[in-house]
């Protein structure tokens, strides 16, 4: 039962870490102004032209 | 055709550069109109790519704005003019605006809420155990009190940072000695942090750390939906501004330049072309032409002007190129004496206080007297003060205010979305409450109920296609309209353009004249604003009359409001034969004629006496007055900036119907935010006393709260669903 329950220690702190990642990347996102055009960068994908990658000019 | 050289005459649009991100440089913001698909994007930044001088073209299609990057030999003209053979029409944006757009607040409430959502996500991964401890399963002291502690080490650092923007508020709010919605907020999740701690070191049973950062989680959607809706309306609003009177031509020593407004200073030469609006009062040194007041002073017949006369700002040049001496600053413009009156308005309306605001003035002492009596109850029924405590918290988190912070903005956001989708645009939140009240609507006359534009009087084909040669030459509005109704057509070969006079050319060979009366050698006839007189050598003179027609949906749109039991009026300044046409044509009973912008908003306000709630429609300078005063205005997108800034709702296009629909769906979104009011009311009486009584455990909590707020946020996105 203990060891069990050892196993918590790992888990634990793993989940979060795991989840913290996911806020970093939202992080990064925002701050590369992901969210200031979401009409375009939908838009952008039809566009064959290779050159036209998301991000800010 | 003297007049199309000076149209293309390069112009300086350096006051329109920033500094780019690397060096040598630069960046011009451009507001792009007309551009909805992947297409557009990919036409206009090619083609403005491809240009000598750019680096770079990106277009934000959601804002409609094109930021170009210029380097040696780049001209902002230049890309302005490949836009315009694009079929984009496009104008400079204000540097100093395009910097503040950045939009600080906004980024920051969406980390909070990105955190909160992490907090909450995480710090319930480690409720789960302990409610399942709460339902009899395995789970010893030990490992409860660890999952407290894990609870508390995510939660309560999340808890901290997500409500800073309570903190805040609720801290600047009494400071002032006041108490907005964001101090019962900011009491709660500060008692429930401490409270859980202290449960967490004497190894109780009720940790509340999952909870508290939820009710942030669920706060801040309301609080980020509510600063989008903001937002968007604001920059939709500066849009509208830039599209407008963005820029004033002042001829320096070195040639043209175009200048924003706020540069233009008093003595300043100003060129004016036909189809622009002058942009500050000034004095004319050279040029004749005709002014099209009508935004100004409601009066539909144009202005002849001439050399020495006084010109006001907002008036629309017609035909001729005008030489302006500006004799005021912007600031000190025609415009600014009713931007005054404006300021006034605006002030009496900042005192309407909001639905939630008035709920939350309601719920605050309502629910810390409860939370204050259990505690002080519980005590001294002998439960002892850590277990009255206990519940005394817990009645503040189970009446969470999740329903209040996230019904309303919920609603609203909904429905100016459905509005927008329309064409209506709304400025705020709150111009929708006051819009769902009011029972009296106000109509200007000119390009409120008519187009605002002349139209021709029972249209003959024949004479129509005589005329429409020389028609077609002009941008005069009568000849306008006179060539809308003819197909296309050869132009008149030599045309040549009197300003203020008429048009001559030839027409297959002969001599033809169209203009005024006198122009045309009709000799004895009264001079009249409103009618053209065609003359063709050998042929018998034809006269056309013009008029401003009602906007096509009028009358109909008269007869929905009042079937939806608004009485009306017309208050016009325009002349009374006009003004008394449009009334009996509407059917409207009530009018009044030749009124002075402050005598409107007398009678504005003289109604508001009166106990009316009033809808005033306006889009002229000499309606902004009213505008601000009324309990809610609404104003189309041809509007002046003014009126524009003075009205709640702006909506587009030719029709009036957009007028009904959004009195429709503000009323519909009053009885969603009210159904909802009404829920959060049922939900905390049975919760409230359920807190009190003990019954409540971080679980039920959890569900509770949730539940609520999922709840009241579906109800929202029934706004406006079904066509009333």
């Amino acid at each position: 039962m203990a060891a069990a329950v050892n196993i918590l220690i790992f888990l634990a702190p793993a989940s979060v870490f795991l989840a913290l990642i996911g806020l970093a990347a939202f992080w990064w996102t925002l701050g590369h102004g992901q969210y200031d055009d979401p009409q375009g960068d939908a838009s952008r994908i039809l566009l064959d032209d290779p050159s036209d990658r998301p991000g800010r000019p | 055709m003297a007049m199309t050289a000076a149209h293309a005459a390069p112009q300086d649009y350096s006051a329109f550069l920033r500094a780019g991100d690397t060096d040598g440089e630069q960046t011009v913001d451009l507001l792009v109109q007309g551009a909805r698909c992947a297409a557009c994007m990919a036409k206009i930044e090619r083609g403005v790519g491809a240009l000598r001088g750019v680096t770079s073209a990106r277009l934000n299609l959601t804002t409609g704005k094109l930021s170009v990057g210029l380097a040696g030999g780049g001209d902002p003209a230049q890309v302005i003019g490949r836009l315009e053979e694009l079929g984009y029409r496009a104008t400079p944006f204000d540097p100093m605006q395009a910097i503040s757009q950045r939009d600080r607040e906004g980024r920051r409430l969406a980390m909070a809420l990105g955190v909160a959502a992490f907090g909450a996500g995480n710090a319930m991964m480690f409720s789960v155990p302990i409610w399942a401890g709460l339902f009899g399963q395995e789970l010893g002291p030990a490992t409860r009190t660890l999952m407290m502690w894990l609870s508390a080490a995510v939660g309560a650092p999340c808890a901290v940072y997500a409500g800073m923007p309570f903190f805040q508020s609720a801290w600047r709010s009494l400071r002032v000695g006041r108490a907005n919605m964001d101090v019962p907020i900011s009491i709660g999740v500060v008692l429930t942090l401490a409270i859980s701690f202290v449960e967490t070191v004497l190894r109780g049973r009720d940790a509340y750390f999952d909870a508290a950062v939820s009710l942030l989680f669920l706060l801040l959607i309301g609080r980020w939906l509510d600063h989008r809706l903001r937002a968007s309306a604001r920059s939709a609003a500066a849009d509208l501004l830039a599209m407008q009177a963005p820029a004033a031509t002042v001829i320096g020593q070195d040639g043209e330049r175009r200048v924003p407004l706020r540069e233009v200073s008093a003595g300043d030469l100003l060129l004016v072309r036909p189809g622009e609006r002058i942009p500050v009062d000034g004095r004319i040194e050279a040029g004749c032409s005709e002014l099209d007041n009508a935004l100004l002073t409601g009066e539909t017949a144009p202005l002849a002007v001439k050399g020495g006369d006084l010109c006001r700002s907002g008036g629309l040049n017609l035909t001729g190129v005008l030489t302006l001496r500006a004799a005021a600053r912007a600031e000190d413009s025609a415009v600014a004496a009713i931007a005054r009156l404006v300021e006034l308005g605006a002030q009496s309306r900042s005192r309407y206080v909001r639905w939630a605001d008035k709920a939350a003035a309601l719920y605050v002492p309502i629910v810390h007297t409860a939370a204050a009596a259990t505690f002080a109850l519980g005590w001294a029924v002998g439960l002892g003060p850590r277990e009255a405590l206990l519940r005394a918290v817990a009645v503040l988190i189970i009446t969470c205010p999740c329903a209040l912070g996230l019904a309303v903005p919920a609603v609203q956001v909904t429905a100016s979305a459905r509005l927008f989708r329309r064409g209506v645009l709304v400025k705020s939140g709150a111009a929708l409450e006051r819009l769902a009240e009011v029972d009296h609507v106000v109509f200007d006359k000119t390009g409120v109920l008519t187009e605002g534009r002349p139209r021709l009087v029972d249209p003959v084909a024949a004479e129509i296609a005589m005329a429409a040669p020389l028609a077609r030459a002009s941008s005069h509005p009568l000849a306008r309209a006179l060539a809308a109704h003819a197909g296309s057509v050869m132009l008149a070969d030599d045309v040549v353009e009197t300003p203020g006079q008429g048009l001559e050319g030839r027409i297959a060979g002969r001599l033809a004249r169209l203009g005024r009366a006198a122009f045309v050698g009709v000799a004895g006839a009264p001079s009249s604003e409103t009618e053209l007189w065609l003359a063709i050598e050998g042929e018998a003179k034809i006269r056309f009359v013009f008029e401003d027609g009602l906007r096509s949906d009028a009358v109909k749109v008269v007869e929905d409001l009042r079937r939806r039991g608004l009485t009306m009026e017309i208050l016009s300044g325009d002349t009374a034969g006009p003004v008394a046409r449009a009334a009996k044509a509407t059917g409207i009973e009530s009018w009044s004629a030749g009124l002075s912008p402050q005598e409107k908003a007398e009678r504005l306000a003289r109604r508001a006496g009166e106990g009316r709630r009033v809808l005033m429609v306006g889009d002229g300078l000499n309606d902004a007055a009213a505008l601000a005063v009324a309990h809610a205005a609404m104003a189309p997108g041809a509007a002046l900036d003014a009126s524009q800034n003075a009205a709640d709702l702006i909506f587009a296009g030719d029709r009036l119907a957009p007028v009904v629909e959004a009195l429709d769906i503000a009323r519909s979104a009053r009885g969603r935010a009210m159904e909802n009011f009404a829920f959060a009311a049922l939900y905390n009486a049975v919760a409230a006393p359920a807190a009190m009584l003990g019954f409540i455990n971080p679980f039920v909590a959890a569900l509770a709260m949730s539940g609520s707020s999922m709840v009241v946020t579906l109800n929202a996105l029934r706004t406006g669903w079904r066509r009333p």
